[in-house]
């Protein structure tokens, strides 16, 4: 299974290396490293968002209100800080995660308490959230020039010549590893996702697990919410509207499987990363962004489908010589 | 005793002969004979893994046997799909009914034959007026057009009874029907049989309550270790009769069970009851102690073992451990205290596919494996490769993914994992149903090295030889409370199946 997933990653790097290589044949400044760097930098908030939701898929549960909290959270930093100029930057942010935690953890009960499929939860507080976007804010739009220059400057604020949005994102990726392998509930995630009968006898609580996957999904919705609001420098209704789906496709592509218990960090960020490079490269290369949905929903159903072969493939060992590897 | 010598002189509707079904590794009927008579129950007799299911799934088309004949009428025929079985007439009513909970009564009778107009679109009018005919047949006031899942299971079984009839059924195979039915529903379920068999059905009544057997059945079968042992008028025989006939065995299989000095006690069981499921139960079970726990299937062990620890909440019970009191409110508290379940579904209930071998083992253990909240990978490590290596387990590396191991080896981890806990009490629920011989005795001898080690084991196992074979001692379960206990010294296979049956002792 480890080699099997490390191929799966190493095939996904090879395929982001290869598009990369064709992109850069039809326009050879795509891999001038500054623009790979922005690259990244535009994929960030994606990255982010899929780890989320591939420890929420992980559990066999699905988040599709994420996009939606993003943009909630977003909007409260936004109008916090038009409401409060001088309200420290890092406070800001902490109030959007713990908006973000609340908003998760709101999912994560209804699934957990009172038992209901995930996809019904998360499709309702879907409508929810974007609902009450519209009731705090009438309506309105939160303008750059409402906005402090402080919070609009901190995610493009460069560190080692890289913008802090980057930085930010590779620091998520290093916590999320160290959870998912490094402590009891990232195992979790995946033994509950793997077999959930099982895990029940093995003492671990599947509704909690599920609960705590919420959370975390939460949280990082509302980082990205501060990060896009202040990366794009407006905060309205729709914002990321349908963006849930971008970010489940970044864990499918990834190899995170949609019945839960496999994935991988990694995996995720590749996929992710994939992702990034068709919505960047394809505009410059002069593809009409209706070829793009059409590219990247391809690229979608490859991905699954490449998945669905290597798990089927494993099939049973009955050959005692079979079972040494 | 008229209709005994009217079934003699008439022809059996169905009848097998000389029937022979192996598996790999077991010889699951060897022939055995079985006739069935128009207007006539036959009881279907036999312990578990006598070969009774298998015999039904021969019958409805399910499973080929490998040798004999099959007769409809007189006629030889085989059934090689279950709609050819279906066809000849012959529909089995589960324990589980097989119907559909989404549809109306009247598309659950009608399903697949549904009555068509000229323009072949389903006639509803007559296809309710039909299945309203059918179901005051079988005595069942219900109206056609509600959904299936309004119903309760007595009513459920009138509607598939409905069904066989639709189609026209002669034989009607009914697998331990009143197993989970009220003590009315079951009364309404004997008037029903009575009145297929004045319809001139053939019956095959499969059941381990010998209340009921002769109660509605006319003659009998009896079926050991894949052989039918015995048949004949029910009239013509008494309870010990088929006791005897079904448990007589020679006790060929030897059991490794080493003996063991028993200790103090470990755990202490009191007053456990669940407003549905048991009542009642308390027991102690000794240091280096193997608990038997016998009884029917649906009597209630399961049930209690589960909430032991702690997955169902008793409504009442006290367990000492170590002369402790303990409260056990979750699985994790369960194995914290020592107590450790290996449940009965072990692919659904055990290894962890797509989780590494390592991680499957230390999953109940992660909490001694790490430190300030952090995983110890070395830790776990070494672990794993302690309790895999005393198990034998094969496998090239143990970061491999359990999936990728052979269903014995899986097994091994499971144990390992549930070792690796450091247990004091350790549950075996079913621990050697499906597998083959060579494994169970492997099986067993494991189970009294454990006891050997110093562990109490309690085994839920509704195979006697294996209850005979290894427990100190057993406690029998009858419908959710504790029908009898016997020391190993006076055990006997007839005391088993009459606790566990609710036979009075002969005089």
């Amino acid at each position: 299974m480890k080699t099997l997933l490390k191929n799966r990653e190493m095939l996904l790097v090879a395929a982001i290396v290869a598009l990369v290589v064709l992109i850069a044949t039809r326009f050879p400044g795509f891999v001038r490293p500054q623009n790979l760097a922005n690259v990244y930098n535009d994929t960030s908030i994606l990255i982010i968002l899929a780890l989320g939701q591939m420890a929420v898929i992980l559990t066999r549960c699905i988040d599709l209100s994420m996009a939606a909290s993003l943009a909630l959270c977003g909007m409260v930093a936004a109008m916090l800080n038009a409401a409060v100029p001088g309200l420290p930057i890092p406070l800001v942010i902490l109030v959007a995660m713990a908006l973000g935690a609340v908003l998760g953890s709101v999912n994560g009960l209804l699934v957990w308490k009172l038992d209901i499929p995930p996809i019904v939860v998360t499709l309702g507080t879907l409508t929810i959230y974007r609902g009450l976007i519209f009731l705090i804010s009438g309506g309105a739009w939160i303008n750059a020039h409402q906005m402090s220059d402080a919070f609009k400057a901190l995610p493009r604020g460069a560190v080692l010549g890289f913008p802090l949005l980057s930085w930010l994102s590779l620091v998520m990726i290093a916590l999320m590893f160290v959870v998912m392998s490094r402590t009891p509930l990232g195992r979790a995630f995946f033994a509950v996702g793997g077999n959930p009968h099982a895990a029940v006898y093995t003492g671990i609580d599947v509704g909690r697990t599920r609960f705590f996957a919420y959370c975390l999904s939460g949280t990082l919705a509302g980082l990205s919410g501060y990060l896009w609001v202040s990366r794009y420098a407006v905060a309205y209704v729709d914002i990321a509207a349908g963006f849930e789906l971008d970010i489940i496709a970044a864990c499918v592509i990834g190899g995170v499987s949609i019945a839960g218990g496999i994935g991988s960090v990694a995996g995720t960020v590749l996929g992710a990363l994939f992702l990034g490079v068709i919505k960047n490269a394809l505009p410059v290369i002069n593809i009409s962004p209706f070829a793009q949905m059409a590219i990247s929903g391809t690229v979608i159903i490859i991905a699954v489908a490449v998945n669905a072969r290597a798990e089927k493939r494993k099939g049973r060992v009955i050959l005692r010589k079979a079972e040494a590897h | 005793m008229l209709q005994d010598t009217t079934t003699s002189r008439m022809k059996p509707a169905v009848a097998l002969e000389g029937i022979s079904k192996s598996f790999p590794g077991v010889r699951a009927l060897s022939e055995v004979s079985l006739s069935l008579y128009p207007g006539s129950v036959t009881a279907l007799v036999g312990e578990n893994g006598a070969g009774k299911s298998t015999l039904v799934k021969i019958l409805t088309g399910i499973y080929q046997p490998d040798e004999g004949t099959i007769r409809v009428d007189g006629a030889e025929t085989r059934f090689p799909t279950a709609n050819s079985a279906a066809k000849a007439g012959v529909t089995a009513i589960h324990q589980e009914t097989v119907l559909f909970d989404e549809l109306s009564v009247a598309e659950n009778i009608f399903l697949g034959h549904a009555p068509r107009t000229r323009l072949g679109l389903i006639d509803w009018a007559k296809m309710n007026a039909d299945a309203r005919a059918l179901l005051a047949r079988v005595g069942a006031d219900l109206d056609p057009s509600i959904r299936l899942r309004d119903l309760g299971i007595a009513s459920k079984h009138l509607v598939a009874i409905a069904r066989a009839l639709s189609i026209d059924a002669r034989v009607v195979i009914m697998d331990e029907p009143t197993a989970a039915l009220s003590h009315k529903e079951i009364h309404e379920l004997y008037e029903l049989v009575d009145r297929l068999k004045a319809d001139g059905k053939a019956i095959l009544f499969i059941s381990h309550k010998f209340d009921e057997i002769f109660r509605i059945a006319d003659r009998y079968t009896v079926f050991r270790d894949g052989r039918m042992v015995g048949e004949g008028l029910i009239s013509g025989t008494t309870q010990d009769d088929l006791v005897r006939m079904m448990v007589g065995r020679d006790v060929g299989q030897v059991f490794p069970k080493q003996e063991v000095a028993i200790g103090e006690p470990v755990l202490t069981v009191s007053g456990y009851r669940h407003p549905t499921e048991f009542e009642d139960i308390g027991f102690e079970l000794r240091r280096g102690e193997i608990l038997g726990f016998y009884g029917l299937v649906g009597a209630g062990r399961s049930e209690f073992m589960q909430s032991l620890i702690g997955i169902t909440k008793p409504s009442a019970g006290a367990v000492k451990l170590d002369g402790a009191v303990k409260i056990i409110r979750s699985p994790a508290e369960a194995i914290a205290a020592g107590i450790v379940y290996v449940p009965e579904e072990r692919g659904r209930q055990g290894a962890i596919i797509g989780l590494p071998i390592f991680q499957n083992v230390t999953l109940p253990s992660l909490s001694r494996t790490s430190r300030a909240g952090f995983l110890r990978l070395a830790e776990e490590f070494a672990l794993a490769r302690d309790y895999t290596s005393r198990l034998d387990l094969r496998a090239a590396s143990l970061d491999q993914d359990v999936g990728t191991l052979s269903g014995g080896n899986q097994q091994k981890v499971v144990i390992a994992k549930w070792l690796a806990t450091r247990p004091k009490v350790i549950i075996l629920d079913e621990p050697t149903k499906g597998i083959d011989i060579g494994s169970k005795a492997a099986v067993h001898a494991f189970m009294s090295e454990l006891a050997a080690a110093g562990l109490s084991v309690i085994m839920v196992s509704s195979e006697i030889p294996e209850i005979m074979g290894m427990s100190d001692r057993v406690i029998v379960m009858r419908e959710g409370r504790i029908a009898g206990r016997f020391e190993r010294a006076e055990l006997s296979a007839e005391k088993l199946v009459r606790a566990a049956a609710g036979i009075e002792e002969a005089a």
